[in-house]
């Protein structure tokens, strides 16, 4: 008997092995994603660098300056809020919301924007229609008043935050994921797929999907970068996570109320979160560049 | 011709606006269950929620209900505010002046601070200065408006202590206003020193909701000035000795402010919904500030007139965009 | 000669973004005042390379390693920006190749028309715009006035054309170059062009260089023609001997070929392999 002979689809065209090295060379994706990778295990290891409890407050070392000003107590780097609560260790706490927010609304953002994107984009139709016009409806409400609407209907707290995103942000993934499906879908090698008949959903989830990744990664973290801000707005305004976690929007929001009285508290929450924003709009726009080869040239 | 897409715009205008109506009452009404328990004020007795049961209409069926708060809304009549106990008319139509003062004022500075940086990357192009500014404005396209009004706060509110941190005017210089507008109404006066007291305290607010706003229109608008600076019309102008400063302003610029001024309207809603948060760090008395109490208090009524108010801002912005753009495109403007 | 205008010696340039690579090898010209000539060749023959020289427009990436420009005994290469801006736009003029790009489409006929005369003539406005007017009838626009109004938009490829060439002479320059000025039109739009670029030329006294790779064209309108072939002269001379009597085999068979007026946009119909082989091996190209 001879072998049983099997129909594979055609594979896609391989990319170049160069690809995660060219990665390594832009420099925003190497100052972006260094300070990501940074804060993740700060946050992650955020108890155990911590020079002081973040929540333990001693009103004698109250408003204390940072270190290198005059008046400052060693141990208190960046100096204490009003109610002698280390700056510092408040600082990499928030980190820990900062990201919990971040990651987890992008990540369910984008996971329910390119489930939608890829039927839109692949089954076109009716299914593409429907899909299309919710997000076009969608997208014409301004984000303002939807978090606005929301956060009123939910209520405050982390989860109200991360579902306000989510809510809001998933047709940026589902426009960008059926654009692409549908690029994609032009192309030889699947139009060879499916002339084998090779099943639909296979087709869409081994040939289309992956290639459609490195577009999506980019998307997430430009989408961090906005949840951080968010995330940072909200516990400002106090609708966020209880006050008392350390948040640096919360952080932010103390040092606003006592900017005449002891700076540095304004300071380095805002220093900590514009390099963040910074660092995840780098990495976003860096990998877009490095992915796109119509932006390459 | 022209009249016709006038009003098919403004007929799918008061669409948007109906939808708006109808996800603001379905979000505030159906999703979180007994709408009378979100409503209550604390301390309210059970005669008031009987009271507020009627008034809405709650025993009727919820189409039948959409129609009755439709109703009220088209007159004007948005309810009572739970936190202010005050006509939430009265309330939005008070405070609505000082964030379309601040919008405008923002507008006008982000298009002015944009259109500069766009034309001075234009004219200084293969010039070490070109790729400086793109990188600065690269990095500050990022900054967002909650991080601009921080950094002016430390910057100008506390380092170099220029402009005043919180409020719309000293308060010991006001008068008695006739209109909200405050500031234009100053200058109608004449009152320059309650002209120059309210620009102040405007200006970081104004510049924390302009600047990002201008990095757009700068990146924008200078892509577009390039590629017109390369058309064949501007060669020939320049042939005819037409300095680099007129060519760009004269030959390219009208050109390029298509694409710039469409995206400049939609980047123009989102400054409005910045004023959010803008007002709430400088303290300036608009509806954004109020929108965060109100969320705060879950002031239901207060927040649905905030939401339909901002919303038909946001239709007024895009429709005027679609006319102006109309308006200043030769194509659309002589068939 | 004192009714010499122009005199390209021994102009040679390098493309610097082809990594050196020579677009005009060795080439000269000569126009006289009021003589047309015809500057042909296929594309990347170096016509328009020429033409950017003289119009003193050559991109960045391409590099002039030799020879002179004269125009009126003055090299144009080694003259100061200032000295040529008052030169450009004056004393010689463009006429474009596309009549679509090269009118503003934000700015109204009218006033494209009299920027060249108030800021080349220092005319007032009123003066530019009756100068225009007299400018655009002279062009055969039958109403002037309303085109005047205009914007390009609104006006057919053909009616921009003579709208450009208007402007050309405007300034009543004395030299004008014709950058393929028809190859965007209809071929019945196109005779009238070049019937109308020879009256006003005429009229004008002015020397024409008419770049094109259309021999047919050359045939109609020119005086005396230069060919080019890849950066350089092969045949020179008035029209008339260098087509009924061609010295080179290459413009013997592109003569042979003929010339396509149906199809302008066709180009130069190939010419056998052999020859271009000793043409390129003639020129010193691999």
């Amino acid at each position: 008997m001879a072998e049983p002979i099997t129909i594979t689809a055609p594979t896609a065209p391989t990319k170049p092995p160069s690809r995660f090295k060219t990665l390594l060379t832009e420099p925003k994706v190497l100052f972006g994603g260094g300070f990501i990778l940074l804060l993740l295990v700060i946050a992650i290891l955020a108890p155990l660098i911590a020079p002081k409890d973040p929540l333990e407050q001693d009103l004698m070392l109250g408003s204390l300056p940072p270190a290198w000003l005059d008046g400052a107590e060693p141990g208190y780097y960046l100096g204490t809020d009003d109610l002698g609560r280390d700056v510092l260790s408040r600082l990499l706490y928030g980190s820990r919301i900062a990201l919990f927010v971040a990651v987890s609304s992008a990540s369910l953002a984008a996971l329910i924007g390119t489930v939608l994107g890829l039927l839109a984009g692949w089954y076109g139709g009716w299914t593409d229609r429907i899909i299309s016009r919710i997000v076009d409806i969608w997208m014409a409400f301004p984000p303002v008043l939807l978090s606005i609407l929301l956060v009123a209907v939910f209520g405050s707290g982390v989860h109200s935050v991360i579902a306000a995103i989510v809510i809001i942000d998933w047709t940026r993934f589902c426009r960008v994921v059926r654009a692409e499906t549908l690029a994609q879908a032009q192309l030889d090698y699947i139009t060879a797929a499916r002339t084998v008949g090779f099943p639909r959903m296979k087709i869409l989830t081994r040939e289309i999907f992956p290639n459609i990744v490195p577009v999506l990664i980019a998307l997430v973290s430009l989408e961090m970068g906005i949840a951080v801000v968010v995330e940072a707005i909200l516990s400002f305004v106090g609708l966020s996570v209880s006050s008392d976690t350390p948040t640096w929007g919360g952080m932010i929001a103390q040092g606003r109320q006592l900017i005449h009285h002891a700076w540095w508290l304004l300071v380095a929450p805002l220093a900590v979160l514009f390099a963040t924003v910074l660092a995840f709009n780098q990495l976003g726009g860096g990998l877009r560049r490095a992915f796109d080869p119509v932006m390459r040239r | 011709m022209i009249a016709i897409s006038i009003l098919n715009r403004l007929i799918m205008a008061a669409v948007t606006l109906f939808g708006v109506a109808l996800i603001v009452f379905v979000l505030l009404r159906v999703v979180p269950g007994d709408p009378i328990a979100m409503m209550i004020a604390p301390g309210a007795s059970p005669a008031d929620i009987l009271a507020l049961r009627a008034r809405y209409g709650l025993d009727l069926s919820l189409p039948a209900q959409f129609g009755v708060w439709l109703q009220a809304v088209v007159i004007g009549d948005f309810g009572t505010s739970i936190s202010l106990r005050r006509d939430v008319l009265e309330l939005l139509l008070g405070r609505l002046p000082a964030t379309l003062e601040l919008a405008f004022a923002a507008l006008v500075v982000a298009v002015l601070i944009g259109g500069a940086v766009a034309v001075i990357g234009t004219l200084s192009r293969r010039t070490p200065l070109e790729p400086a500014i793109d990188a600065t404005n690269g990095v500050l396209l990022a900054v967002p408006d909650f991080v601009w009004a921080l950094a002016l706060v430390l910057l100008l509110g506390v380092l170099f202590p220029i402009f005043p941190l919180s409020g719309r005017i000293d308060p010991t210089l006001s008068i008695d206003f006739a209109t909200p507008f405050y500031l234009a109404e100053s200058l109608v006066r004449l009152r320059f020193d309650i002209f120059l007291d309210i620009a102040a305290h405007m200006v970081m607010p104004v510049l924390a909701l302009a600047l990002p706003l201008a990095t757009v229109i700068t990146r924008i608008l200078k892509e577009a000035l390039l590629e017109a600076m390369v058309q064949d019309y501007v060669l020939l102008a320049r042939l005819k000795g037409m300095s680099e400063v007129r060519l760009v302003l004269q030959e390219a610029l009208r050109n390029a402010i298509g694409p710039a001024l469409s995206l400049t309207g939609v980047q123009f809603t989102f400054l409005v919904g910045g004023t959010v948060i803008v007002e709430r760090i400088f303290s300036y008395p608009g509806i954004g500030n109020m929108a965060i109490d109100a969320v705060i208090n879950r002031d239901l009524p207060l927040i649905q007139g905030l939401v339909l108010v901002f919303g038909a801002i946001f239709i007024v912005i895009n429709l005027g965009v679609d006319l102006l753009a109309a308006a200043l495109n030769p194509r659309l403007r002589h068939g | 000669m004192t009714d010499m205008l122009l005199n390209v010696t021994g102009l040679s340039a390098v493309s610097d973004r082809e990594g050196g690579l020579p677009v005009l090898r060795d080439v000269s010209l000569s126009l006289k005042k009021g003589e047309v000539r015809g500057l042909v060749g296929e594309s990347g023959a170096g016509k328009s390379t020429i033409a950017k020289a003289i119009l003193s427009i050559l991109p960045r990436t391409v590099r002039v390693t030799g020879g002179w420009i004269n125009f009126k005994n003055r090299d144009l290469l080694a003259m100061k920006p200032q000295e040529l801006r008052s030169i450009m736009g004056s004393e010689i003029a463009l006429i474009p190749q596309d009549p679509q790009t090269a009118l503003n489409p934000g700015r109204r006929i009218g006033a494209q028309l009299a920027d060249g005369l108030r800021l080349k003539r220092g005319m007032s406005a009123k003066a530019a715009e009756a100068r225009a007017l007299q400018l655009l009838a002279d062009v055969q626009i039958r109403d002037p006035d309303r085109v005047m109004a205009s914007f390009p938009h609104q006006l057919s490829g053909g009616m921009r054309q003579r709208v450009l060439i208007a402007a050309a002479f405007a300034v009543d320059p004395e030299l004008v170059v014709a950058d393929e000025p028809t190859t965007a039109l209809d071929v019945t739009v196109q005779k009238e062009i070049l019937r109308l670029i020879r009256r006003m030329q005429e009229a004008h006294g002015t020397g024409v260089l008419f770049v094109t790779h259309d021999l047919g064209i050359v045939a109609q309108i020119c005086d005396s023609v230069t060919l080019l072939y890849a950066g350089k002269v092969i045949e020179e001379g008035p029209v008339r001997s260098v087509l009924e009597n061609p010295q080179h085999a290459y413009t013997r068979a592109l003569i042979a070929a003929g010339p396509r007026y149906d199809r302008p946009d066709a180009g130069l119909e190939p010419v056998p392999e052999e020859i271009l082989h000793a043409l390129r091996q003639e020129i010193g190209i691999r």
